[in-house]
């Protein structure tokens, strides 16, 4: 995936990294949406962490996500201090689920079940993981 | 091994003001300290155990602007059900001997100064930038609740129209007008799909509650409120594999509550409902058994919830969407509208007969992403 080319007069925070979480960073600034995955129960979780949340082995490796998914659930905040935002939760075809915001579209034409697949948007340093429908 | 019985309530008090430019933060939580001390005819030498939570200026600092001499303290943090949490923590302590006269405080001013952002943890560089409030992360609840069981907004105004029913008699609510459904369907949309009468008050305040032994309790003149059952959890999405906003904690704590006090909810004469938003009282009924997963809609519609109307009277004093949220946190007038309650001090408008059996419940953090609960189950002896 590509790094968005559209740009949006909003502001994002700068991701700070940490020793943990920094190659999720790194691949990011590739155009690569990471997720982790531990090889003790099989299964793929996020934000990612060094030990499993599920099972707790240390035995986690990064994998490429495809970066689809879909609508798990949505709200459109109507007024904020950067105007309108759609927040929500996306189910990635990996799995797991993840807190993010919808761009690129008709914020009011979202739906629960919706397919959508992820875009990066700059920030003054990696840039940040957000969704847009397919 | 149980706090059944081990503990009661002998003293509340809740700040009667909404807005206090005039008051320093400390300044409140010794008003409301004192105000339940009073209410139970103790004193601050009395006080061996002292517990608060996010809001205060802090454990060590308060114990000593108040000169307390506390044997026992705790500052566990869990947002707006703190209180319901510490109450629990208080029982446990006195059942053994740890402390006798527990002190619980809530007090702060939103309204007048400037509240500290939203803490974050390892989550922070994953969550930070999508912007999750406590409105939006409400409404995405309610948005998956609606899409997996047919919720209505309809049915969530009814809980705002109970609400107002009772506040009406709340000389110190914020909101007294009464309300109906099409009222708050015509409120502003703020988080779709939750409207601006959706969303509970924004207050200055706080409250307080003394808990004791039985021997204690026996020997001063309020009439007895004591804990018979109590429940704690947490819930996140724990990597994002156990994502299902439309049940919370109270799935485990109120179960756990009424096990301890060996009752159903259909024993409990009044419920003390976390109203941070219309859609927490519908998913908090469903959570902790007063009805089935997915009819809280139809549970809370047609004034069910209405004292003297409906078969379950919620938050006689007008509640955190009508009356009073200091600080944004709830769970402790949840607490003392049950125990007026169970004294019969409530309003004579509201006050259920007979009541001898009391629910108190409140979540804590934002249901949409990761949150607390806690159950307390009261009785009058
Ligand atoms: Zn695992």
């Amino acid at each position: 995936m590509s790094q968005d080319t559209k740009t949006e007069a909003k502001k994002y925070p700068t991701p700070q990294g940490n020793p943990e979480s920094q190659p999720f960073w790194d691949a990011a600034k590739d155009g690569k949406f990471m997720i982790k995955r531990c090889k003790a129960c099989g299964e793929a979780h996020y934000f990612p962490r060094s030990i499993c949340p599920l099972c707790f082995s240390d035995d986690t490796v990064w994998e490429e996500s495809a970066g689809e998914g879909e609508i798990y659930t949505f709200s459109l905040m109507r007024k904020s201090a950067t105007g309108p935002y759609a927040i929500g939760w996306v189910t990635l075809k990996e799995g797991p689920s993840l807190q993010t915001n919808f761009v690129d579209c008709d914020l009011k034409a979202l739906k629960i079940g919706q397919k959508v697949k992820v875009v990066f948007k700059p920030t003054d340093g990696a840039p940040l993981p957000f969704f847009t429908p397919v | 091994m149980s706090i059944k019985g081990k503990a009661y309530i002998a003293g509340i008090y809740e700040h009667p003001t909404r807005h206090a430019p005039d008051k320093s933060l400390a300044q409140l939580h010794a008003e409301v300290a004192k105000g339940a001390l009073d209410d139970a005819g103790l004193t601050h030498a009395d006080v061996d155990g002292y517990f608060c939570a996010g809001d205060s200026p802090g454990l060590w600092s308060m114990v000593d602007y108040m000169g307390l001499k506390p044997r026992h303290v705790d500052s566990t943090e869990t947002g707006g059900c703190s209180y319901i949490i510490h109450l629990g923590h208080a029982a446990q302590a006195i059942a053994a001997g740890k402390c006798s006269v527990a002190l619980i405080t809530l007090a702060g001013k939103p309204r007048t100064s400037v509240m500290p952002p939203r803490g974050f943890g390892a989550e922070m560089d994953f969550e930070l930038a999508y912007g999750a409030t406590t409105h939006n992360a409400y409404a995405m609840c309610a948005m998956r609740h609606m899409h997996d069981y047919g919720t209505t907004s309809e049915q969530l105004a009814w809980i705002k129209v109970a609400a107002s029913h009772h506040a009406q008699y709340n000389e110190h609510a914020m909101l007294r007008d009464v309300v109906t459904v099409e009222d708050v369907l015509n409120s502003p949309m703020i988080s779709d799909p939750l409207h601006r009468m959706d969303c509970c008050v924004v207050s200055d305040g706080g409250g307080a509650l003394i808990v004791t032994t039985a021997e204690i309790a026996k020997s001063l003149k309020k009439p007895l409120v004591r804990l018979i059952g109590h429940g704690e959890a947490m819930k996140g999405p724990r990597g994002g594999k156990d994502l299902e906003l439309t049940y919370s904690a109270g799935v485990w704590s109120g179960p756990r509550a009424f096990e301890e006090a060996g009752i159903t909810p259909k024993d409990i004469k009044y419920a003390s409902i976390y109203d941070s938003f219309t859609i927490t009282v519908l998913m908090q009924l469903e959570d902790i058994g007063f009805c089935k997963k997915g009819e809280g809609g139809k549970f809370v519609a047609d004034g069910n919830l209405i004292s003297g109307v409906g078969k379950l009277p919620f938050n006689t004093d007008g509640g955190g969407l009508c009356s009073n949220h200091p600080v944004n946190r709830g769970g402790m007038t949840k607490i003392l509208e049950a125990v007026r309650q169970l004294r019969g001090e409530a309003h004579p408008k509201v006050q259920v007969p007979n009541c001898d059996l009391a629910i108190a419940h409140g979540t804590g953090g934002l249901l949409g992403v990761r949150h607390a609960a806690s159950t307390a189950i009261l009785e009058r002896v």
